[in-house]
């Protein structure tokens, strides 16, 4: 443990954390800078972030996981360096997370439930998964049903942030078609500040991000309709793609591994949803900004977007119907013709009536009877 | 419902069902027009040409001699109109995706830069389409409803299609699901309204060559 | 038996085809046909837009043959086409067109107007909407043989003066000529010039022709009014002569609607091709010259130009021949603009001159004919057709313009090379 710079360190705070942890002051001014960046906010607004962020007691958080696979708690708990991803657990202090704490059964609940009565009102409630409405049983913890838990949790939280697509969304369980009932907290928490942080896993930083804001300010971010924060979710991935450029150019790659892929050119005909997917990676990029999906080649497949397993194949060009095929058209073609003898038939008796009445016209027939 | 559900909405039932009435519709035209037949002429032809049926489908895109100074904006209008048209839908990226879907078919794009000029182009000409038809007496007198119809539903996708790529007035998923949204509505009017004509015009273009080949004349 | 209005929408259901309902779908009311009308560039009137003139007409198409309008017509949706509005469209049908086809040659979308006014007015004609003048001429066709009332008689003076001035001996109902000859009533009564002509030229290139006694009236009143059912029995008349005669060929005269009731609708109206040729008398002449069977001495120092009948030219595509006529005898032709198959009908064509009721409408529209004569500048004017020469002849003189009018087998007979000892 190495203290790299003498600072007032005050017991239980965010300080005391990163201290202990040989962040220095000045990593750490570093790191409020940057998200500073990502939340929008003026460069100035660093220096009393750090300060504020500094100072305060280090958040209670309760983490419930409920419907998931994990990969949100692994997206976020990844990295074991000091990053900008895992200053998360330096800014809280994780009161119960049934997947990293050591307690488990009745000693891991009963944590729950102090951590519940000592911070009552102003603990930070964190969801990953989605809850199932169909039966308690698909998915309990210590015996009690997701939806059970997730209210009583709810209750005394300061308010709630929905991490990944599933929390937020309902995601990958509620897909088509849905065999559990899922629903996002969204849907069931009406009256507690919700902010959703989609993502199929979500950007660990913008996590962070929403953390120091709340410390910072007290509050949540400013959302768009969807209830993400708009400093993270502005923006379409497309809208701040590298590879715009080709796209605009009309220069797409066709397959994987053609000669347009190896140049880079856009990713559009390979099913890239980067155009109707807002999220950050253009931007933040993954692995302490390593890359992204599009930058290694693939295309955005779309999953900070409620819906977007069901939104059509990912490999199928956003501008290709999603279930209509040729030989739907095929089918239609031929309910067509059906119609169009049949019309053909009315046409046709139509026209040998009027046939069948025609009187030869004689000189006679040119003027009308006067009446 | 969320502006990407709404998007799949679009791409797919609605997109499906517009498709298939789209297919009906216009089978069911042909047949409606097939059907009727003609009567074989029993006149001698003057010359025994196949092909003039097919030389008027395409020389009666060229305006015949005297006509283009008789009435220019219908003429330039037309044109700009149509060929911006064509080259929206058929040269687009994504439209080219759309219809390999559909059909196995693929074909070089162009720059999404001209694509967009073309369209800008299209609106303006329609526009003052629109303009000469209430101006001037003959189409003014022509015109009903239906043409009205047929120029709302054909600009539709040209603006909202605009609009989208653009980001204007709305968010780009809602855009595009209304694109999406006035396509199909032009999918679903086409086939049974003045826009018919994208298809019967190479039907009355061919008979009108025929009649007049019989006779000799290059029409 | 009477005209009735449920006779000619009867009339209109039958005549409705693959090519009109095409036409109907397409047309996108640009107008343009308009621009092509001398109906309208004349006056200005957007009543004579030559599709407009088409609306009840295709208000059945719509109604009777369309998905859309069967719907409409079983929820009571749609108005039927009524005799009032028939009776409207009376004059937009008859006085108002020509058949000229000149529209159907500008429509982008390549509707066929003139194909179209040709059937509508069978079911014009059998609900009573046609003019009265026009009834009154097929009634004299049908009767008497031809529709100004002309019989045998007549023709016979005309030969008989023929022969005097010519000495040439005019053969009538000669079997196994090769040439049947016909004429038209106006050039019977006008242009005793023809007869002459033809008696000269045919001596001189030594083939054999005959006029029938029972067929001499090449004009057809039936297809101008649109009653095929008499326009059949008009026609049959000279089909049965020339079947009888067994000529190799028919001439039709300087006349465009009677090469076209004989040479595109005569089969189609007997209902079998026909087991002789039928050919335009300038067909004939241009054969003759080209074969060397004719020669022409001297030109015509006259500056001149030629009137392209409507029948002729554009719906009967005989446009080379009367140049290749002229340049032989002229020195000094000129082409009118829009010369060829896109020239200005006279205005008369189609049973309009023979319509009173539209004389002043006629005379009015002549003035594009005027501005054509204008530009070349010219005081002669040649044509092909007696009654494009009649109806210019008249708009000439509204118009107190000092041009004449010539047929073109008189011109070329001025200056045959006759070889008077055989
Ligand atoms: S790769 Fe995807 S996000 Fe990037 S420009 Fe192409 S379509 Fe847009
Ligand atoms: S690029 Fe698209 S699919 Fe991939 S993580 Fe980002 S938002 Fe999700
Ligand atoms: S055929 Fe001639 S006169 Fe008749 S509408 Fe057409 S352009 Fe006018
Ligand atoms: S020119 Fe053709 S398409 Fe245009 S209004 Fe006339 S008939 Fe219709």
């Amino acid at each position: 443990m190495k203290i790299t710079q003498k600072a007032e360190i005050i017991p239980g705070t965010v300080g005391e954390g990163l201290a202990q942890r040989g962040v220095t002051r000045r990593e750490f001014l570093q790191y409020c800078s940057t998200l500073a960046a990502l939340l929008a906010l003026p460069p100035a607004m660093a220096g009393a972030m750090a300060e504020a962020i500094s100072k305060a007691r280090r958040q209670s958080v309760i983490w419930l996981s409920f419907q998931e696979c994990t990969g949100c708690t692994e997206s976020i708990t990844r990295s074991h360096s000091p990053t900008l991803e895992n200053l998360i657990f330096d800014l809280i202090s994780l009161d119960y997370h049934h997947t990293l704490q050591a307690a488990s059964g009745e000693a891991a609940e009963q944590a729950r439930m102090q951590a519940m009565k000592d911070n009552d009102g102003k603990y930070l409630l964190i969801v990953d998964g989605s809850i199932p409405l169909g039966n308690p049983g698909y998915s309990c913890i210590a015996g009690i049903s997701n939806l059970d838990m997730l209210v009583e949790t709810a209750k005394g939280a300061a308010a709630i942030v929905a991490v990944g697509t599933c929390a937020a969304f309902g995601g990958l369980p509620m897909a088509d078609p849905n065999p559990t009932g899922a629903v996002s907290v969204g849907d069931i928490i009406k009256d507690k500040p919700i902010i959703n942080v989609p993502g199929c896993p979500p950007i660990p930083v913008v996590m962070t991000g929403v953390l120091a804001h709340f410390l910072t300010f007290g509050g949540l971010p400013e959302m768009d309709a969807l209830g993400r924060p708009k400093s993270f979710y502005g923006e379409t991935i497309h809208d701040r793609c590298y590879r715009r450029p080709f796209y605009d150019q009309g220069k797409f790659a066709q397959s994987f591994d053609d000669e347009a892929a190896r140049k880079g050119w856009c990713l559009f005909k390979l099913g890239c949803k980067g155009p109707v997917t807002y999220n950050a990676c253009a931007t933040t990029k993954w692995n302490d900004g390593t890359s992204f999906p599009i930058q290694s080649g693939h295309g955005c497949i779309g999953c900070s977007e409620p819906n977007f397993w069901d939104a059509g194949s990912f490999y199928q060009a956003l501008s290709m119907p999603v279930t209509a095929t040729p030989s739907m058209l095929a089918g239609a073609a031929a309910v067509g013709a059906a119609a169009g003898v049949a019309i053909t038939w009315h046409n046709r008796s139509t026209k040998a009536a009027a046939k069948a009445v025609h009187e030869k016209v004689t000189v006679q027939d040119l003027t009308r009877e006067v009446k | 419902m969320t502006h990407l559900d709404l998007l799949t909405f679009a791409r797919g039932s609605a997109l499906n069902w517009a498709l298939i009435i789209f297919v009906i519709g216009i089978v069911l035209r042909l047949f409606e027009i097939f059907g009727l037949s003609r009567k074989a002429d029993l006149a001698t032809p003057r010359t025994h040409s196949p092909g003039s049926g097919w030389r008027t489908m395409l020389a009666r895109s060229i305006p015949p001699p005297g006509m283009l100074k008789r009435d220019p904006v219908t003429y330039i209008g037309g044109y700009v109109f149509h060929l911006g048209l064509l080259f929206a839908i058929f040269f687009f990226a994504p439209h080219i995706e759309f219809f390999r879907s559909m059909t196995g078919l693929h074909w070089p794009n162009l720059p999404t830069a001209l694509v967009d000029a073309s369209v800008v182009a299209a609106m303006v000409a329609l526009g003052m389409l629109l303009a000469h038809r209430l101006n001037n007496p003959v189409k003014r007198m022509l015109s009903g409803f239906g043409d009205y119809l047929a120029w709302t539903v054909t600009l539709l996708p040209l603006l909202t299609g605009y609009m989208a790529y653009h980001h204007l007035l709305f968010e780009y998923t809602l855009m595009l699901s209304l694109h999406l949204f006035s396509v199909e509505l032009l999918l679903v009017v086409l086939p049974f309204s003045k826009l018919f004509h994208t298809f019967s015009v190479f039907i009355s273009r061919w008979y009108n060559g025929d009649i007049f080949g019989r006779k000799g004349v290059a029409s | 038996m009477s005209a009735t209005l449920a006779k000619g929408i009867n009339s209109f259901k039958e005549v409705i085809d693959a090519p009109i309902a095409s036409f109907f779908s397409s047309c996108v009311h640009c107008g343009l046909c308009a621009e092509a009308c001398l109906f309208y560039t004349e006056t200005g009137d957007a009543e004579y837009t030559p599709i407009h003139k088409l609306e009840p007409l295709r208000r059945v198409w719509q109604q009777e043959y369309t998905l859309l309008g069967k719907l409409g017509k079983m929820l009571g949706l749609s108005k039927p086409v009524t005799d009032a509005e028939l009776a409207a469209w009376e004059p937009l049908v008859y006085d108002s067109c020509t058949l000229c086809g000149r529209c159907a040659m500008v429509c982008p979308v390549g509707n066929d107007m003139t194909y179209m006014i040709r059937k509508m007015r069978e079911g014009m004609a059998a609900s009573g909407h046609a003019p009265e003048d026009l009834v009154g001429a097929t009634m004299r066709s049908i009767t008497i043989g031809s529709p100004m009332g002309i019989k045998w008689p007549a023709v016979l003076a005309q030969i008989k003066h023929v022969q005097a001035e010519t000495g040439i001996t005019v053969p009538v109902d000669s079997p196994g000529a090769e040439y049947l000859v016909l004429m038209s009533s106006m050039e019977i009564i006008n242009f005793p010039e023809y007869l002459s002509a033809l008696s000269r030229i045919f001596k001189q290139a030594g083939v054999t022709w005959t006029l029938a006694q029972d067929a001499f009236e090449a004009t057809n009143s039936g297809i101008q009014i649109g009653a095929s059912d008499l326009a059949r029995e008009i026609v049959s008349r000279i089909v049965v002569a020339a079947e009888r005669l067994q000529v190799k060929c028919v001439i039709s005269p300087e006349c465009g609607h009677a090469f076209t009731a004989l040479r595109w609708e005569g089969p189609n109206l007997m209902g079998r091709p026909f087991g002789f040729e039928v050919k335009h008398i300038l067909e004939v002449l241009d054969e003759l010259h080209a074969a060397g069977k004719i020669k022409t001495k001297g030109q015509d120092a006259r500056p001149l130009t030629y009137h392209d009948p409507c029948q002729i030219a554009r719906r009967g595509g005989v446009v080379e021949q009367p140049r290749r006529l002229l340049n032989a005898v002229a020195v000094d032709f000129r082409e009118m603009p829009d010369a060829g198959v896109m020239n200005w009908c006279c205005g008369g064509g189609g049973g309009v001159s023979a319509n009173s009721r539209a004389e002043p409408l006629r005379l009015e529209v002549f003035k594009h004919k005027k501005a054509q004569i204008e530009a070349v500048e010219v005081q002669t004017l040649i044509t092909a057709c007696a009654n494009c020469r009649i109806v210019m002849e008249e708009g000439l003189e509204h118009y107190h313009m000092k041009v004449e009018v010539v047929g073109l087998t008189e011109l070329v007979a001025q200056y045959l090379v006759e070889d008077k000892t055989t």
